[in-house]
C-alpha cells in the first residue's frame, strides 16, 4: 500500500475537496474486485450502499460541510459487529441471514466521523479460532501468501486491509484475535484498554475480555480510528466514564526517558526467526533512547490455562441465546427441548461446541472450583505480576505471535496446537491492559513479523509511543 | 488417553449445553476435553488460597441509569426475524424442559 | 398463635418464596415500558430479546424499590453483586436469568406477623422477569399442547424475590405473611402486588416432621393464585406428605403443582435431574455498592408501616391491633381518617365502627369532612342519638359529601327519648315477657336482648338500645 491510501491522507484530501470520497471508494472496489475471490476477507461487500454513502459525502463536502475525521475512509467490520439492516452472521450458520434491528456503538462512531463501510468481513466463528479456518463459510487467505493463514480471529479484517480493501477496518479481540491477524498480515492492530471502547453490538464471546479494537497500516491511523471509536458509552456498565486519552502527542514523542520491559522469564516458544525481530525491536528502541529493563511476570505463563477456562465458561452462557426461539437458526423438532439439542448441533461448528462444552463443564456443579473459580484466582495473580512490573517499567515488548503466518490445515488437528498462538497475547484480555502489533520487519519466507506492545490500564498514550518509534525505525510500508 | 473425564459426565455437559452430539462427537469430546484437563492442570500446582477471585478487569461499582422510557422495537420488524411468529407472537413447539 | 397445625403426631414446616413485580417505569435493564396488559411484543428491546449484542444497563429506581423492601423487611442492606442463572427455556431470552446469588442486596430481615409470630426473612434480591407463554390447544395446559406463544412484554421487569425463613408452621400463618407482605409492598409503593394479575407470586417450600425431629424431606410448590388456595395447597400438601410417611413411604424431593379445579398437588417435576443452573458473576454488569447516604435518604423516606398504623389506631380506639375493624381500615389506607376525626373532638370508637361500614368500597378516601363525623360521633356519646340513627344520619351526610347532623336528626324527627316515656316503655316489656325479665333477675346474661328488643320494636328504633339496657339495671338493682 502506498501511504497516500492511509486513513489520515485520505480524510484530509476528501475535507479538502482535493479527493473525492466516490474516487476513493472506486480504487478501493477495484482492488477488491481484483482480489477479493483469491483472499475471501469478506462475508459480505456492501459496495452499492457504500457507493451512495461516499456520494452523500461529496455532496455535503461541496456544500461546505465537514464530515469528520474520516471522512470518505473506505472501512470494513468484523461481522460480528451488529449492523443495522445488514446482515451480521458472526460467520456461522446459526445467524446466517440475521439482520440486527440496530448498530453497534461503534459504526455509529464511525458513520458519524465520515468513514464508508465497504463490507462485513469473515472470522472464525462467533471469533473462536487462531486462522479464520473456522469459519463456516469458508476460510481467508493471507495476502502475503495465499497459501497460508491470515490468522484470527479477525483474519477477514486485519487481511483486508493488507490486501488494500479498505484503509481500516475493526476488528474484537478476546484472547488476541487483532493483534495475532495484524502480525500475520503485516499490519497494525490494536486491543485498547478494557472499557474504552463500546463492547455494546459486539457479538460476546467473553464479557469480560472482549474488546474491539483498529486495523490500520500505520500507527497514526490507528490512534485517529481509535480516537473515533472510543469514549464513555452509557449503554455499557463496563465502559471507563472518564474521556479517553489524546494519542496525538504521543506520535511524535519518541521514547527517550521510557524505561522497556523485558520479560526474562516470558514462555518460551517463540520461533527464533520472530524471536530475533523482537530482539531487534529492542535495539532500535534502546538506540533512539529507551532504557531497557529487565523484568519478571512469574504467572505469564498461567494465562493460557486462565483463558481457556474463563473464556469458555463465559461463552457457553453468551451463546445460549441461540436457541430457535427468537431469530436465527431452526431446526424443527416435535418439542422444545429437542429443537435446541437440533438447532445448536446444526448452527455450531466443531471449535464452538468444544468450548461451549468444556465452559459448561467448568462451570458445572462440583466442577465450578476447580476450573473456574481457580482459573479467576489465576486472573487476578497475572494481573498482580503485571502491575508490579509496571512499576519499574512504562511499557513491555513480547512478540505478538509465536510464529509468522502458517499453512492452512497446520493446527486444525490439534486443538490445543492452536491455542498456543494466543500465548503471547491472552495476558492483556485477563488484566484488560492495552496491548497492540506493530509489524516490524520479516522472518522466515519474507513473511511479516509483528512485534507486541504492551502497556498499563489506559496507557495507550505510552503505547502508541513506543509503536510509533519502531514503525520509525523499520520505515513505513516495509512491514 | 486422559481419564480427566468420563464419557456420562461429557453427556451430562452435552445435555446442559443442549448440544445433541453424535456416537463419534462423543468420544472425540470425552478424549479432547480430557486432554485440554490436562494441559490445564498446570495450575493446579499455584497457592492460591488466599487471592480473590477476579471478574472483571476495570473495578467500576454503581453504574445505573434513570427510570426513563426508552424507543422500543418495532414488532414486526422483530417477528419478521423470528424463525416462527403467529398473532404477534413467537411460536415454539410444545415446551418440554424443566419450568423454573 | 394462629391456629396450630397437628396432623397425626406431625406439624408443618413451610418457608415462602414470594416473587414480586416493581413499580417501576421502564425494566430491570433496558427503558422498554413496564406495563401490564399491553398488545403481546410491544414493550421490547435487543436486551428484552437478548438480541446478538445487546447489553443490560441497571435501572436506579429499581434498586431504590428493592432497597425500599429490605428497609421495610428490616434487612441489612449491602453491597451486591448480580449472577447468572442458566436454563433453557423459551420465554428465558438469554437461555440466563440475570439474579443475584452469593450476594444479593438485602439479607437477614425478618416480618412480624399481627399475631406476633416473627416469620424470618433469608434475603430478598433483584432478578429479572421472564416473558410468558400461552399454551395452545391442550386446554391451555403444557401437556398435549400443539404448541406455545411467546410474549416478551414482562421478559425483564424488575423482580424482587424475597425468601422467607422456614418459620411458617400453619395455613393460616402463611395467608398472614402473604397478607402482611402484601400490606407492606403496597404501603411504601414498591409493587402493586396482585396475585391475581401475577405481579405477586409466591411459592412455597413445604415439609412436615415429628415435633422436635430435624426438617423433612421438602416439596416446593407452584401456581398458588391467591392467598386463599395457598392455604389449601400448604394443607393439602402437609397431609400428603403425612400420610405417605404413615404408609412407609418417603417423600421425595420434587417441584409441585398446585390444581386450583382438583385442590391437589401434581409432580412437575423430580430434582433428580437436578437443575445445574451454573450460576457465575455478571460480566456484563458492575458491583452495586449503596453508599449509606443514600440508604438513609430512602429509609427516612418509608411511611409508617401496617403494624405501627394498626397499633396507632387500636390505641386510639381502645381496641386490639388485630381486631377485625382495625385491620380493615388500615388494610384500606382509611386509619389517618379515623384519627381525624377524634382529633376533631369525635369519638375514635364510633368513627372506626362508621368508617368501616360506611365507606366499605375497597380503598375509598372517606369523602365527608371529618369534622362532620366528629358532631355525628359525639351526638351519639350524648345520647342525643341511637346507633340506628346515626347511621341513617351517616348515609345522609354521606350522600351529600357534608351536612350537619343535628340538622339531618331534627328534620328527621330524631331525638332520644325522654326518661319517662322510656320508663313506660319498660314496665310494658317486662309485663309483657314476665318470664324473661324473671330470667333476667336470676342473672341470665342472655335474657336482657329480649327485653331490650321489646322495647325497640315499640319505640319504632327511636329508643337508645344502651339506655334501655342501663334502665333495666337500674330496675333490677
Ligand atoms: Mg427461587
Ligand atoms: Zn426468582
Amino acid at each position: 500500500m502506498s501511504p497516500a491510501d492511509g486513513v489520515d491522507s485520505i480524510a484530509a484530501g476528501v475535507r479538502s475537496g482535493s479527493r473525492s470520497a466516490a474516487a476513493v471508494l472506486e480504487e478501493h472496489l477495484g482492488r477488491i474486485a481484483e482480489r477479493e475471490a483469491e483472499v475471501h476477507a469478506f462475508t459480505l461487500v456492501t459496495d452499492s450502499a457504500a457507493r451512495e454513502r461516499a456520494a452523500v459525502l461529496d455532496e455535503r463536502v461541496a456544500a461546505g460541510e465537514d464530515p469528520g475525521p474520516l471522512a470518505g475512509v473506505p472501512v470494513a467490520l468484523k461481522d460480528n459487529l451488529c449492523t443495522r439492516g445488514v446482515p451480521t452472521t458472526c460467520s456461522s450458520r446459526m445467524l446466517e441471514g440475521w439482520r440486527p434491528p440496530y448498530d453497534a456503538t461503534v459504526v455509529a462512531r464511525l458513520h458519524d466521523a465520515g468513514a464508508v463501510v465497504v463490507g462485513k468481513t469473515n472470522l472464525d466463528e462467533f471469533a473462536m479460532g487462531s486462522s479464520t479456518e473456522n469459519s463456516a463459510f469458508g476460510p481467508t487467505r493471507n495476502p502475503h501468501d495465499t497459501s497460508r493463514v491470515p490468522g484470527g480471529s479477525s483474519g477477514g479484517s486485519a487481511a483486508a486491509v493488507a490486501a488494500g480493501f479498505a484503509a481500516a477496518s475493526l476488528g474484537s479481540d478476546t484472547g488476541g484475535s487483532i493483534r495475532q491477524p495484524a502480525a500475520l498480515c503485516g499490519v497494525v492492530g490494536v486491543k485498547p484498554t478494557y472499557g474504552a471502547v463500546s463492547r455494546l453490538g459486539l457479538v460476546a464471546f467473553a464479557s469480560s475480555l472482549d474488546q474491539i479494537g483498529p486495523f490500520t497500516t500505520s500507527v497514526a491511523d490507528a490512534a485517529t480510528v481509535l480516537t473515533v471509536i472510543a469514549g464513555p458509552d452509557p449503554s455499557d456498565s463496563t465502559s471507563i466514564p472518564e474521556p479517553f486519552p489524546d494519542l496525538r502527542p504521543s506520535l511524535e514523542r519518541g521514547v527517550a526517558g521510557l524505561r522497556i520491559g523485558r520479560i526474562s522469564d516470558l514462555p518460551a516458544g517463540a520461533d527464533p526467526d520472530v524471536a530475533a525481530r523482537v530482539d531487534a525491536a529492542f535495539d532500535a528502541l534502546a538506540a533512539a533512547g529507551a532504557t531497557i529493563v529487565d523484568v519478571e511476570i512469574p504467572a505469564f505463563g498461567y494465562g493460557l490455562t486462565a483463558y481457556y477456562l474463563i473464556a469458555p465458561a463465559e461463552a457457553s452462557s453468551n451463546l445460549a441465546r441461540y436457541d430457535g426461539v427468537r431469530f436465527g437458526l431452526r431446526v424443527d423438532a416435535p418439542d422444545t427441548d429437542a429443537m435446541y439439542m437440533a438447532t445448536r448441533a446444526e448452527g455450531f461448528g466443531a471449535e464452538v461446541k468444544r468450548r461451549i462444552m468444556l465452559g459448561t463443564y467448568a462451570l458445572s456443579a462440583g466442577y465450578y472450583d476447580a476450573y473456574y473459580g481457580k482459573a479467576l484466582k489465576v486472573r487476578r495473580r497475572i494481573a498482580a505480576d503485571f502491575a508490579a512490573a509496571y512499576g519499574r517499567v512504562d511499557a513491555l515488548i513480547t512478540p505478538a505471535s509465536p510464529s509468522v503466518a502458517f499453512a492452512f490445515g497446520d493446527k486444525t488437528s490439534d486443538p490445543f496446537a492452536m491455542y498456543l498462538c494466543d500465548t503471547y497475547t491472552i495476558p492483556s484480555n485477563l488484566t484488560g491492559d492495552p496491548a497492540m502489533s506493530v509489524p516490524f520487519g520479516t522472518g522466515a519466507d519474507g513473511l511479516p513479523v509483528g512485534v507486541q506492545v504492551l502497556a498499563p490500564a489506559l496507557g495507550e498514550p505510552t503505547m502508541f509511543a513506543v509503536a510509533a518509534e519502531l514503525e520509525r525505525s523499520v520505515g513505513v510500508g516495509d512491514g | 488417553m486422559s481419564d480427566r473425564i468420563t464419557r456420562p459426565a461429557v453427556e451430562k455437559v452435552a445435555r446442559l449445553a443442549r448440544l445433541s452430539l453424535t456416537e463419534d462427537e462423543i468420544v472425540i469430546a470425552t478424549r479432547e476435553l480430557g486432554d485440554m484437563l490436562d494441559h490445564f492442570a498446570d495450575i493446579d500446582a499455584l497457592d492460591l488460597d488466599d487471592v480473590e477471585p477476579m471478574t472483571q478487569p476495570v473495578p467500576l461499582v454503581n453504574v445505573m441509569r434513570d427510570d426513563v422510557e426508552a424507543p422500543t422495537l418495532d414488532r414486526d420488524e422483530v417477528l419478521a426475524a423470528a424463525p416462527v411468529a403467529t398473532d404477534g407472537q413467537f411460536r415454539v413447539p410444545p415446551i418440554i424442559g424443566l419450568d423454573a | 398463635m394462629g391456629e396450630r397445625w397437628m396432623h397425626e403426631g406431625f406439624e408443618m414446616v413451610v418457608g415462602l418464596e414470594v416473587h414480586v413485580e416493581l413499580a417501576t417505569t421502564t425494566k430491570l435493564f433496558s427503558g422498554s415500558p413496564n406495563r401490564f396488559g399491553d398488545e403481546p411484543n410491544t414493550n421490547i428491546d435487543p436486551v428484552t430479546l437478548g438480541l446478538p449484542g445487546a447489553l443490560p444497563v441497571l435501572n436506579r429506581h429499581a434498586v431504590e424499590l428493592a432497597i425500599r423492601i429490605g428497609l421495610a423487611l428490616d434487612c441489612t442492606v449491602q453491597a451486591c453483586t448480580f449472577a447468572r442463572k442458566n436454563y433453557f427455556y423459551p420465554d428465558m431470552p438469554k437461555a440466563y436469568q440475570i439474579s443475584q446469588y452469593d450476594r444479593p442486596l438485602n439479607a437477614d430481615g425478618r416480618l412480624a406477623l399481627p399475631d406476633g409470630t416473627v416469620v424470618g426473612v433469608e434475603r430478598a434480591h433483584l432478578e429479572e422477569d421472564t416473558g410468558k407463554s400461552t399454551h395452545l390447544g391442550g386446554s391451555g395446559r403444557i401437556h398435549g399442547s400443539e404448541g406455545s406463544l411467546i410474549d416478551f412484554n414482562r421478559a425483564g421487569v424488575p423482580l424482587v424475590e424475597i425468601v422467607s425463613r422456614p418459620d411458617i408452621t400453619s395455613p393460616e400463618q402463611a395467608r398472614m405473611y402473604v397478607s402482611e407482605l402484601r400490606s407492606i409492598l403496597v404501603a411504601i409503593g414498591a409493587s402493586d402486588a396482585r396475585m391475581e394479575e401475577g405481579s405477586m407470586r409466591v411459592d412455597a417450600n413445604v415439609s412436615v416432621r415429628r415435633p422436635g425431629e430435624p426438617l423433612g424431606t421438602r416439596c416446593e410448590i407452584k401456581n398458588v393464585n391467591s392467598v386463599r388456595s395457598l392455604g389449601r395447597a400448604i394443607d393439602y400438601e402437609a397431609r400428603r406428605q403425612v400420610a405417605l410417611i404413615a404408609g412407609g413411604e418417603s417423600v421425595r424431593q420434587e417441584t409441585r403443582h398446585w390444581d386450583e379445579n382438583d385442590g391437589r398437588t401434581h409432580t412437575l417435576r423430580s430434582k433428580e435431574d437436578a437443575d445445574d443452573y451454573r450460576y457465575f458473576p455478571e460480566p456484563d454488569l458492575v458491583p452495586v455498592h449503596p453508599d449509606a447516604a443514600w440508604i438513609e435518604s430512602i429509609r427516612s423516606a418509608l411511611p409508617m408501616l401496617p403494624a405501627a398504623r394498626r397499633s396507632r389506631l387500636a390505641d386510639a380506639c381502645g381496641q386490639d391491633p388485630d381486631s377485625e375493624a382495625v385491620t380493615t381500615v388500615v388494610e384500606r389506607g382509611q386509619d389517618e381518617y379515623v384519627l381525624a376525626v377524634s382529633a376533631a373532638g369525635g369519638s375514635a370508637e364510633r368513627a372506626l365502627v362508621h368508617v368501616k361500614e360506611a365507606f366499605a368500597e375497597a380503598g375509598a378516601a372517606p369523602t365527608l369532612p371529618a369534622a362532620r363525623l366528629a358532631e355525628l360521633t359525639a351526638m351519639e356519646l350524648a345520647g342525643a342519638l341511637t346507633a340506628t340513627q346515626a347511621k341513617t344520619v351517616l348515609a345522609e351526610m354521606v350522600a351529600a359529601g357534608d351536612g350537619d347532623p343535628a340538622a339531618i336528626a331534627a328534620a328527621r324527627g330524631f331525638e332520644a327519648m325522654d326518661t319517662s316515656a322510656l320508663d313506660a316503655l319498660v314496665d310494658g316489656a317486662i309485663a309483657a315477657d314476665p318470664d324473661a325479665w324473671a330470667k333476667f333477675c336470676a342473672g341470665d346474661p342472655k335474657a336482657v336482648g329480649a327485653l331490650v328488643g321489646r322495647v325497640m320494636k315499640e319505640s319504632r328504633g327511636q329508643a337508645d338500645g344502651r339506655a334501655v339496657t342501663a334502665a333495666l339495671h337500674a330496675r333490677r338493682g
